[in-house]
């Protein structure tokens, strides 16, 4: 049933009783065209694009727990293409252009809000950094403008840009395409759109090995739903690829670090914008429920349990509250954390594997949100053809046999 | 906030110590006899488990010593602290 | 208005005797700008209750009038705004938690223009067109719109209180503490445990967030334990555990967060229910609590029945009736309906029949109900009826009546209890398993904490009082969960906050969300400021029921720290401003704010930018700085730079492991400098390394990277080359080191200087010698960074001032800051790594080949050298660039270009690192990284800037005294 105000409508006059099920949950086939592993929203944005655009439609996605439960539905929404590469600057802003009309295109509101993603800089290094970044934003076509304090503060009224604080604010970089977006939003909606499609979404269904032919090619998955046969397997599994990569006996260069996140209690609104700040390491945004949503850098040590420190949790607000002292006596409702993968040079991995037939859509660390529908239609696009989609072309696996690192974190943020 | 027993001064709480990643990943006697990919699995590649891992600490705010750590990634409890160059 | 109308202007529900207020002190404060009074001992809800006043707020969605719920903690209408002046707002804070105090000020939310009138209940009319989750549903054409029209509005609709928009001017303070045995909770199996803990020895720690300390004990007046009433029983124990050496109590100080290693994070309010707070008291205070056990005793959360319009005011939880009557000694109203599934309503009904409320009806959902609780409402003369559901109600401001199917019962309240739910919000943080009995999720024993009393299942005092003798309390047996029997859905309230109805979760449960967590998403249920700590169970028994599986089955949601939410303040404790990130200041700070230099932070550095002399602008102080160093000399506070005493017999070789360049041959006071890669081949540090003995250098590194640096050099040491005899240690600190650079340095400093011979042959460019200086020893190295002839003059710290001020007394010398240290090494094509480096860039790309000792068969970082990336034709070179006309001063980060022509996206081919203008030279410079730059000599390449393309001309990157003549002064 399509979405749209005429059918609330109608559905309000019958009592809202005639709405179907928002995607199938079928019983798992003897075999799929293509595995995706991970019901998040780069698995499930992969499996939709297959469908939608590539025409694959006998595919399965599997899923360990509940779809969008890892990190789709535990990251802090921001939007944002303003990075230094230009092979970033591409695949992010790929997903920047897709974002534009994903409602439209998957009949589902994902509430992409263009609200602006300002980056605070506070030390002449921090300017030389973002001036690098608006600079060549620019020239790849991408708009990323530099403020001056007093324009920062016009566009977010909050912004303290006094002098008599630690780290006074010398300025700002500003993508006003950059936003946020309802994060559940866009698993549902991808998921909707790829069971309209065919493809069988398939919940509490954990991948437990990768099996291979005498040849070493991938033949399909064990879980713990039984055996189900594949040809090609994406795995598209953030915090726990390393896991599932070595079923199939392929190290990976990641570490999965928990990455926490928190939000105050909801607010009429009071904070128009994205406003993050690597100096002082932190970021804010409120939610359109009013919550104001907080973040910062990963946790110190690897761990797969979806917790985090409090001294982390308190670094972050010591920021917070140093940045915005009319927040101190705001509340935390709710402190979380997700676990994300880690590439050294902080950038993702996309595509084949050593093992025929098996690929693999990892290593967005703590930015893979924003990626999400560029990420899901290149990887499509990769598996589909069996050969890298052109911009998913430079973010191998062998760049770290070769050294073609692309190092976002050697000249940007530690938080995205 | 984990307690780590360091094993050259005890238990000491966490902020105490910064991580420094998994270990037993022993620099190459000879680096220049490798291949390229060789080397890479060196400098990047990691296990990553989810469960029992072999990691390294050091005790920076303390003894200063590097030192190893068995923990479960999934429940943070530590198993056992061991000097650097003695086995799991 | 009618509400106002009726609004009691005295305490006309306060009971004439009993509860636990000091009825001999009365206190005046205000809701929503009226007057009220109440007296110490009430919280906000009892003080408005006892005048009657229920309609305490609005709910999120629909903006229904709501009266106070619950309470306690668990809260979830009764959400109020209370300022108390000079930026001291707080919203969202829950009624039933805000003590009154002379003066309090208090405001209801979310409504407009008033409370009693709303605008927003608009909404509710439209209820049947805006289920769960229609926003996912429509706003979606045309597109543009979402952002400029839809959004806007439902931002503005959503969030519940405002925001305080001054600077908060209170204090918080943090708090470490260890301890045996941790209590949470101060009920009576709480305090139980923390004398039986007591009595065993060591430290413990009784905490709960209510102002007083008792718990249920505080609501119970016919209890009875070993003999006394509870009220004496509690007291007694409560100054025994006072008295007891080992023993702190914390009232008002909710324990919020389990972190590993039962580390408790406990959030303590010390003065917002003060009038006039001390000035030296913080407003709140975080403890971080390490306990070696942790007891706990956190109670159970009663939970309302789902029934149609189950939200008017009036309509509350019968254990929070009993509370206001029994502690608060308020009448919840005049004529009480009692709906229940427990029996811990025919308590409430028997207090409420005893102050002389009127019981107009009290059903029960089970249709077979014994025991002495019904007995004894029975014997009190009142009727029960069983297998009875509510279902529905009337009113609008408040509550008018109570409906049994097509029965109409009048009332003023009605009270419910759907039975208890214990809270494992504590025991799931600290991960401890749950199982589930057929009616309740119960925590699992585990090592190291245990549960007691209700939050584990125990309602019934006796056996949360083990050991003791307990009489006179009704157990409160039996329960239910999910919507009752015969209602409707529509408009049967889950989430009171959230607006969240039965009806919301059968939708989504059709809709295909089948697990909690999805519902809880799709529906917003449990996601209020509560956490759904009333609503939880209901919610799971309705998923459940409408998917005929059990509760298990559909799952819990996590339980997330905080219990309750804890200020942001709280948790940020005492940094801010300057605690904030403490400020490293170099030795000679205070001389250069005397002399009113400009400072710029670098790392947690504050550094020397500049040092104007009055009336100068910007470019002119620099042209005079660098005008000085290079036509006499300057003199600059070098002390932020990393300095690592290497020390043993193996100190050489294992610089020649760490370093790229070769150190064995270096001989006794020489210098050399030091380029550091990572592992991956990449520039990642560099500075000048100075041999004081054959065993000791003296190696200084970036200001930013010292204890990177150290980190990496110790790591190798301990853990790759254990084997080294060498010993690291940190000098950063213990030197003060001044830079005097000039043509002028060495007669300058020469009449100070003794033990050293300053001449040339003696002393040439790149030595260390040891001596005095003004007296005091120093380590005086011959180094340039500025292409002058200089010298860095390092002495033990707290000498730096005195060397200082003794050089500046000289007269010939001009202090300069980092700015134009910056321009004079760019001048002379040094780099700084961080600036003309991002971690990207080897060795070569910055033309420092001859750093590389090829004969060295191994150096951290070399390997990596050899990857194939690192060696393409294409890498981006360090190079110089001019402009044609010497007064355009490029932008630092701007982008270069090959083909000016192109069009969007242009290939960019590199990036300026460093641009200033040149005072010396006349015309501006800049350092730039480009592709094949060394290849590209003479030609010109172009920089786009928005307003203009700016050709620039590739040079070598060295821009003065490329023969190094002037080295030697």
């Amino acid at each position: 049933m399509k979405f749209s105000l005429r059918t609330l409508f109608t559905q309000g006059l019958a009592g809202q009783s005639g709405w179907p099920e928002q995607w199938r949950s079928p019983e798992p086939r003897a075999a799929y065209d293509v595995i995706i592993v991970g019901g998040g929203g780069h698995g499930l944005a992969t499996a939709y694009y297959l469908a939608a655009e590539l025409g694959v439609r006998n595919v399965a996605v599997l899923e360990k727990g509940w779809l969008g439960g890892g990190n789709t539905g535990r990251n802090t929404t921001i939007i944002r293409s303003n990075y230094l590469w230009d092979e970033s600057a591409a695949i992010y802003d790929h997903a920047v252009k897709l974002w534009e009309g994903l409602a439209q295109e998957l009949n589902y509101n994902v509430m992409y809000s263009p609200r602006g993603v300002m980056m605070l800089a506070h030390t002449i290094h921090d300017q030389q950094v973002f001036k690098r970044h608006v600079h060549a934003n620019r020239l790849n076509g991408i708009d990323n403008e530099w403020l001056t304090p007093e324009q920062a503060q016009a566009f977010c009224p909050p912004l303290n840009i006094g002098k008599n604080v630690r780290y006074p604010i010398t300025g700002a970089a500003l993508q006003r395409r950059g936003g946020t977006a309802r994060h559940d939003a866009v698993a549902w909606g991808y998921a909707r759109g790829a069971s309209t499609r065919g493809v069988d979404i398939i919940q509490n269904c954990e991948v437990t090995g990768i099996e291979r032919n005498v040849a070493g090619a991938v033949t399909g998955v064990t879980t713990t739903r039984g055996r189900i046969g594949a040809q090609k397997v994406g795995v598209v599994a953030a915090g726990h690829t390393s896991v599932l990569m070595a079923m199939a006996g392929v190290r990976m260069p990641l570490e999965s670090f928990p990455l926490q996140a928190l939000v105050s209690e909801p607010v009429k609104p009071v904070f128009p914008c994205v406003v993050m700040s690597n100096t002082i390491h932190a970021y804010i945004s409120q939610s359109d429920k009013g919550e104001l949503v907080i973040g910062a850098g990963t946790d110190a040590y690897t761990s797969y349990s979806q917790t985090g420190a409090l001294h982390i949790a308190e670094h972050t607000l010591d920021a917070i509250c140093e940045m915005f002292p009319m927040f101190r006596r705001m509340r935390m409702l709710r402190n979380w954390g997700g676990i994300v993968d880690v590439t050294p040079d902080r950038s993702p991995i996309i595509g084949h594997t050593p093992v025929p037939g098996l690929f693999v859509n990892c290593g967005w660390g703590t930015g893979g949100f924003k990626a999400t529908p560029g990420s899901g239609h290149v990887f499509a696009h990769t598996i589909a053809h069996d050969r890298p989609h052109p911009i998913a072309a430079p973010f191998t696996l062998e760049r770290f046999t070769t050294g073609r690192l692309i190092d976002e974190a050697a000249a940007a943020a530690v938080a995205h | 906030m984990l307690i780590i027993p360091c094993p050259y001064c005890g238990a000491r709480p966490e902020n105490e110590f910064r991580y420094a990643g998994e270990a037993h990943i022993a620099r190459p006697a000879d680096p220049e006899a490798l291949s390229d990919a060789a080397w890479a699995d060196f400098l990047y590649m990691r296990t990553n488990p989810k469960g029992r891992h072999a990691e390294r600490w050091r005790h920076v705010h303390g003894c200063g010593r590097f030192f190893n750590c068995v923990r479960d990634t999934v429940t943070d409890r530590i198993e056992r602290t061991y000097p650097a160059g003695t086995a799991p | 208005m009618k509400w106002f109308g009726r609004r009691e202007t005295h305490q006309s529900a306060r009971t004439a005797e009993g509860g636990r207020i000091d009825r001999s002190r009365t206190v005046r404060f205000t809701f929503d700008g009226a007057q009220f009074t109440g007296h110490p001992g009430d919280s906000l809800a009892s003080a408005l209750l006892a005048h009657g006043v229920h309609l305490m707020g609005r709910s999120f969605k629909y903006h229904r009038p709501r009266g106070v719920l619950a309470a306690g903690s668990e809260e979830s209408n009764a959400l109020v705004h209370v300022d108390r002046g000079g930026g001291r707002e707080t919203p969202n804070l829950r009624a039933t938690q805000v003590e009154i105090y002379e003066g309090l000020n208090a405001r209801s939310q979310n409504r407009h223009p008033s409370l009693a009138f709303d605008l927003g209940s608009a909404a509710g009319l439209m209820s049947r067109f805006l289920p769960a989750g229609f926003y996912y549903k429509t706003f979606m054409w045309p597109a543009s719109f979402w952002r400029r029209v839809y959004e806007p509005a439902i931002r503005a609709a959503a969030g519940l209180g405002v925001a305080p928009m001054d600077a908060d001017p209170d204090r918080y303070l943090r708090r470490y503490a260890h301890c045996e045995t941790l209590v949470i909770g101060a009920g009576p199996a709480g305090v139980a445990a923390a004398l039986d803990a007591a009595a065993v020895g060591g430290r413990v720690i009784l905490c709960d967030e209510q102002a007083e300390l008792g718990g249920s004990l505080l609501s119970e007046p016919h209890a009875v334990i070993d003999g006394l009433a509870g009220a004496e029983w509690l007291a007694g124990a409560l100054s025994d555990l006072a008295r007891h050496p080992n023993v702190t109590l914390l009232p008002r100080c909710t324990a919020f967060g389990w972190y590993p290693d039962n580390m408790v994070g406990l959030a303590e309010r010390v003065t917002d229910h003060l009038a006039t707070p001390g000035v030296h008291q913080p407003r709140e205070r975080l403890w971080q609590v390490r306990a070696g056990a942790v007891v706990i005793a956190a109670g159970a959360h009663e939970r309302p029945l789902v029934f149609p319009d189950n939200d008017r005011p009036g309509i509350m939880l019968a254990g929070a009736a009993r509370a206001y009557l029994n502690r608060y000694g308020v009448r919840p109203g005049q004529r009480a309906v009692i709906v229940t599934a427990c029996d811990s309503a025919y308590a409430c009904a028997l207090d409420l029949h005893r102050a002389g409320v009127m019981i107009a009806a009290i059903a029960d959902i089970r249709a077979d109900v014994t025991g002495p609780a019904v007995e004894a409402v029975r014997a009190a003369g009142l009727l029960v009826r069983t297998g009875v559901s509510i279902t529905g109600s009337t009113g609008h401001l408040r509550v008018t009546g109570a409906l049994f199917g097509t029965e109409w019962v009048a009332c003023d309240t009605i009270l419910m209890s759907g039975g208890w739910t214990p809270s494992l919000h504590m025991h799931s943080q600290s991960r401890g398993k749950i199982r589930f009995d057929g009616a309740n999720f119960l925590p699992e024993a585990m090592a190291g904490q245990q549960s007691v009393g209700s939050c584990a299942g125990v309602f019934d005092l006796t056996g949360s009082l083990p050991g003791r003798v307990v009489s006179g309390v009704i157990a409160p047996r039996g329960g239910f969960a999910g919507l009752v029997p015969g209602a409707k859905a529509k408009r049967a309230f889950v989430d009171f906050q959230n607006d969240v109805t039965a009806k919301d979760l059968l939708l989504a449960t059709r809709e295909g969300f089948r697990s909690i967590e999805h519902v809880k998403r799709y529906t917003t249920t449990g996601m209020a400021t509560d956490q759904g700590k009333t609503s939880n169970l209901n919610a799971l028994a309705i998923v459940a029921d409408q998917l005929g599986t059990a509760i298990p089955h559909v799952g819990l949601t996590t339980f997330r720290p905080p219990y309750t939410p804890v200020t942001f303040g709280t948790i940020a404790g005492t940094s801010r401003g300057a605690l904030f990130d403490p400020e490293r200041r170099a030795p000679m700070h205070d001389w250069a704010v005397s002399r009113g230099a400009v400072f710029e932070d670098v790392g947690t550095w504050k550094r020397a930018h500049c040092f104007p002399a009055p009336g100068e602008v910007m470019h002119e102080t620099l042209a005079r700085e660098c005008r000085a160093v290079r036509t006499e000399a300057g003199i600059f506070d070098a002390s932020t730079l990393g300095k690592i005493e290497v020390v043993g017999p193996d100190a050489a070789e294992f610089l020649n492991r760490l370093y790229t360049n070769a150190w064995l041959t270096l001989g006794v006071g020489r210098c050399r400098y030091g380029l550091m890669l990572s592992e991956a081949g990449f520039v990642m540090d560099d500075g000048v390394v100075g041999r004081i003995a054959e065993d000791r250098f003296h190696v200084t590194t970036t200001t930013g990277g010292a204890p990177r640096v150290l980190n990496h050099m110790e790591d190798y040491l301990q853990t790759e080359f254990p084997e080294l005899r060498v010993w690291l240690t940190s000098t950063t600190e213990q030197w003060a080191t001044i830079a005097v650079q000039g043509p002028r340095a060495r007669d300058i400093l020469a009449p100070h200087v003794t033990g050293i011979d300053l001449a040339h042959a003696a002393f040439p460019h790149m030595s260390v010698r040891e001596g005095r200086i003004c007296g005091v020893p120093t380590r005086l190295f011959r180094v340039s960074f500025t292409g002058e002839l200089g010298f860095e003059i390092n002495v033990p710290a707290d000498y730096g001032p005195a060397v200082w001020r003794a050089l500046m007394a000289s007269g010939h010398l001009t202090p300069y800051g980092t700015e134009t240290m910056h321009v004079l090494r760019a001048e002379k094509g040094f780099v700084i790594v961080g600036q003309e480096t991002d971690g990207t860039v080897t060795p070569d790309d910055l033309g420092l080949c001859r750093m590389i000792a090829r004969s060295k068969r191994d150096f951290v970082g070399k390997r990596s050298l050899r990857r194939p990336d690192m060696l393409v034709a294409n890498r981006k070179q360090l190079v110089g660039l001019l402009t044609d006309d010497p007064s355009t001063v490029l932008e630092e980060g701007a982008q270069i270009v090959e083909d000016p022509g192109q069009p969007v996206p242009m290939r960019m081919i590199g990036h300026v690192t460093s641009s200033y203008p040149s005072a010396t030279l006349g015309h501006s410079i800049a350092l730039a990284l480009v592709e094949a730059g060394r290849s590209r000599m003479g030609t010109v390449l172009h920089v786009p800037m928005p307003e203009r393309m700016i050709a620039v001309r590739v040079v070598e990157p060295v821009f003065y005294d490329k023969a190094g003549a002037r080295l030697d002064g």
